[in-house]
């Protein structure tokens, strides 16, 4: 890798021996050294991080050989509960950074990895979550090269929160974004949607349903570059989370001022997430996705992107489930399997089951 | 997906839809309003919103979408008092999820929530009962709310408690029931309704002949409708039937969950444990004789109302806002003076814009926005919305 390397002696790794973290963990002497030594460096393994230097360095020549313009991103990751099917807090907390950095087009490169912890958590969990982050991050090629740590009394946070920045570069000529779309560009998903928001829904364990859901939680990078490779006119690409596709689309009707209209029938739902919405009254066009993205390309070009992302793991159920048209600029409109049709707009707040 | 497919065959409607459009078109001749059927239940609102149903129908029928939404017709002054017994230390108070945002005279719950009340988004009051059981230093409150539909599951709930003996656990008791609703409705002397869709899974508890005064005393077609796209069609379709054969009796389209004579084991559990009161204040309607339920003095132990002795104070509709117009069909959702301006889901000034079966909230978010503009540009123009 190309992060400058400030001293190669190892030097001796520390160990916590207490089962949950306390309140001496977080005072910035020999037990915080400990818990980041144990937890963090060991799993994250390198030697970058290693030398605890306050800052990570890089050099500028190296990241040019990616392309002309550096990205950066950051999200902030609290989810209950930290661990569900299909992945857990870590997991997304590289992901969900890695997908912002992809869906600019940019190459994935560096992650920051900032941690609250709340006291009385066990330091097993903790380790469990470092893992996950770093096999995820070694998956999507992403190295974490500086972080922070910090405790926090019982009750001043819920178990762990988790800040991920992410710095990537995007090759010359990729240019993506939201005001971009045209009138007949056609819109894709690459899968089914709404796993994710049911799956951590189902897991919070209020309704007990027996169901094999999980979250989709994925690094959509590799999956992009193919896109990006098919459909080289691709205009804007954003990653399907809080607010579901339904968000996603109104945010690109607004940002180039174009109608969009989608397909209730094209639009891919597992049967096991339609019928979770069906019992709780919610729509799945607004379930919060962590593998899925939305896409819009040039109709010429709409094929292509199609078989693209259909060739790569991560795409295997995409489909074309509109079009940008003359409607009503800003607006998205949805015709409905039934016949008839619906303005799909913003949410005001989150998605409240119904009564009956 | 089986049972959901189905009720939601594209071609199968485009049957219907060439049948009713005969048969307004044949029955709208001659008259100058379109036929107006209204659907009594929030549930129906959201199915016809949620599918367009609206814009599949021909413009010689209008659909008023009923006072059938139990929480846009909840009065603030009952919003305040759970946003109260929110506020007693100690107590957990629990409520289905679209409760949480319909606006006190000062708060919602959510907002109560965030200041640092004990607020917990339940499924059934069920798990209210088992949070009792689990906190037993706790007092667990349940906002039961909602037509014939919700309450045996309240009902069987609080024999359960008794049964178990748990004493920690009460209801606020907010349960209305629709017949001497709709009665008001029709004794309306703005009404023009031509027939109604009845409610389906209220229908489920209650059965079909409650309804029969409305079809004989006053001779109006109901058509009880289940929620499936299709069944919305179908009642429809059954209703003009009527209204071409001149006939007007109460009919069952839901008949694969509605039995005629309704559900006995949940009408003894709601009669064990409710009684009427001699009258409810609805949102927008004003107070209605015999329209809500209370506990029986047996179970008064398990009625938050006298436990915490509860102020229920009235407070008056805002001024501005004409949601009892709207309910009764007088006028539509966007011919309210506050839609979209002072009254929107961000900011509800009146109820009917706060939950999802609200007709408001189902026309801001779902409904033909073109055509509103239109018509409020129009009717600005013409003087008739200042």
């Amino acid at each position: 890798m190309n992060v400058v390397q400030l001293h190669k002696t190892p030097r001796r790794m520390g160990h916590v021996n207490v089962p949950k973290v306390t309140m001496a963990h977080g005072g910035g002497g020999k037990a915080m050294r400990d818990l980041i030594d144990d937890v963090f460096i060991s799993a994250f393994d390198n030697e970058t991080l290693a030398t605890m230097e306050d800052q990570a360095r890089f050099r500028l020549a190296d990241l040019a050989a990616y392309g002309d313009r550096l990205a950066m991103t950051t999200d902030s990751y609290v989810i209950h509960p930290l661990k569900f099917p299909g992945g857990d807090i870590g997991k997304l907390a590289v992901c969900g950074t890695v997908n912002d950095l992809a869906v600019g087009g940019a190459v994935p490169l560096y992650l920051s990895c900032a941690v609250i912890i709340e006291e009385g958590i066990e330091v097993e969990l903790l380790r469990e979550i470092a893992r996950s982050m770093a096999r995820t991050a070694r998956e999507a090629g992403v190295m974490f090269v500086t972080g922070d740590t910090k405790v926090v009394d019982r009750g001043a946070c819920d178990k762990l929160f988790i800040n991920t920045t992410g710095i990537g570069v995007i090759r010359e000529g990729i240019n993506l974004g939201a005001d971009r779309v045209k009138l007949g560009d056609a819109f894709l998903v690459n899968g089914l949607l709404g796993d994710h928001g049911a799956a951590i829904l189902n897991a919070r364990g209020d309704m007990k349903l027996a169901t094999p859901l999980e979250s989709d939680c994925a690094a959509l990078h590799g999956l992009i570059a193919d896109l990006l490779a098919a459909a080289p006119g691709t205009r804007f690409i954003r990653d399907a989370t809080r607010g579901g596709i339904a968000t996603v689309l109104n945010e690109v009707a607004d940002a180039s001022q174009i109608g969009v209209e989608i397909h209730e029938d094209k639009t891919p739902l597992r049967d096991e997430v339609r019928g979770f919405c069906e019992i709780l009254g919610l729509d799945p066009l607004y379930l919060a996705n962590e593998g899925k993205l939305v896409t819009a390309v040039p109709a010429a070009q709409a094929d292509a992107a199609l078989a693209a992302m259909r060739n790569h793991a991560l795409g295997r159920e995409a489909a074309i489930i509109g079009h940008a048209t003359d409607g009503r600029p800003g607006r998205v409109v949805m015709h409905t399997v039934f016949g008839g049709r619906r303005i799909v707009d913003m949410l005001v707040g989150e998605q409240l089951p119904r009564i009956c | 997906m089986k049972y959901v497919d189905e009720f939601r065959d594209p071609e199968k409607a485009k049957t219907l839809l060439a049948e009713i459009n005969a048969l307004a078109a044949k029955l709208h001749a001659g008259m100058d309003r379109p036929l107006q059927i209204m659907e009594v239940c929030g549930g129906h609102t959201h199915a016809i919103f949620r599918y367009g149903i609206e814009s599949m129908l021909p413009d010689a029928i209008e659909l008023i979408h009923g006072p059938g939404c139990p929480v846009c017709v909840l009065p603030m002054g009952r919003v305040d008092d759970c946003v109260a017994l929110a506020e007693i230390p100690n107590v957990i108070f629990t409520t289905f999820g679209d409760a949480m945002r319909v606006p006190g005279s000062k708060k919602s719950l959510l907002q109560a929530k965030s200041e640092g009340c004990d607020v917990r988004m339940v499924y059934s009051p069920l798990d209210a009962l088992k949070l009792a059981k689990e906190n037993p230093d706790k007092e667990v409150v349940f906002f039961a709310l909602g037509f014939e539909t919700t309450m045996p599951s309240t009902a069987m709930t609080v024999l359960q408690a008794e049964r178990e003996g748990v004493r920690n656990f009460s209801l606020f008791c907010n349960h209305i029931t629709i017949i001497p609703t709709v009665k008001a409705i029709l004794d309306s002397p703005e009404l023009t309704l031509d027939g109604f869709l009845g409610p389906g899974h209220v229908s489920m508890v209650i059965g079909n002949a409650s309804y029969n005064f409305i079809a004989e005393q006053y001779g109006k077609p109901l058509v009880v409708a289940g929620f499936e796209p299709l069944d919305v069609l179908h009642a429809i379709w059954m209703v003009l039937k009527q209204l071409d054969e001149k006939r007007s009796v109460v009919e069952n389209q839901y008949s694969r969950v509605v039995p005629e004579d309704g559900n006995a084991v949940a009408l003894d559990a709601i009669g064990r444990v409710f009684e009427l009161r001699g009258f409810f204040e609805w949102r927008g309607l004003g107070s209605i004789d015999h329209s809500g339920v209370r506990m029986r003095d047996a179970y008064a132990l398990y009625d938050a109302e006298r436990k915490f002795s509860v102020k229920s104070i009235k407070i008056a509709d805002p001024k501005s806002c004409q949601c009892g117009e709207v309910l009764k069909g007088v006028i539509k959702p966007w011919e309210c003076k506050v839609f979209g301006g002072a009254c929107t889901p961000e900011t509800p000034l009146g109820a009917l814009m706060v939950s999802s079966e609200g007709a408001c909230a189902a026309y801001y978010q779902y409904g033909d926005v073109e055509k509103i503009h239109t018509k409020r540009a129009e009717m600005l123009k013409t003087g008739t919305l200042s």
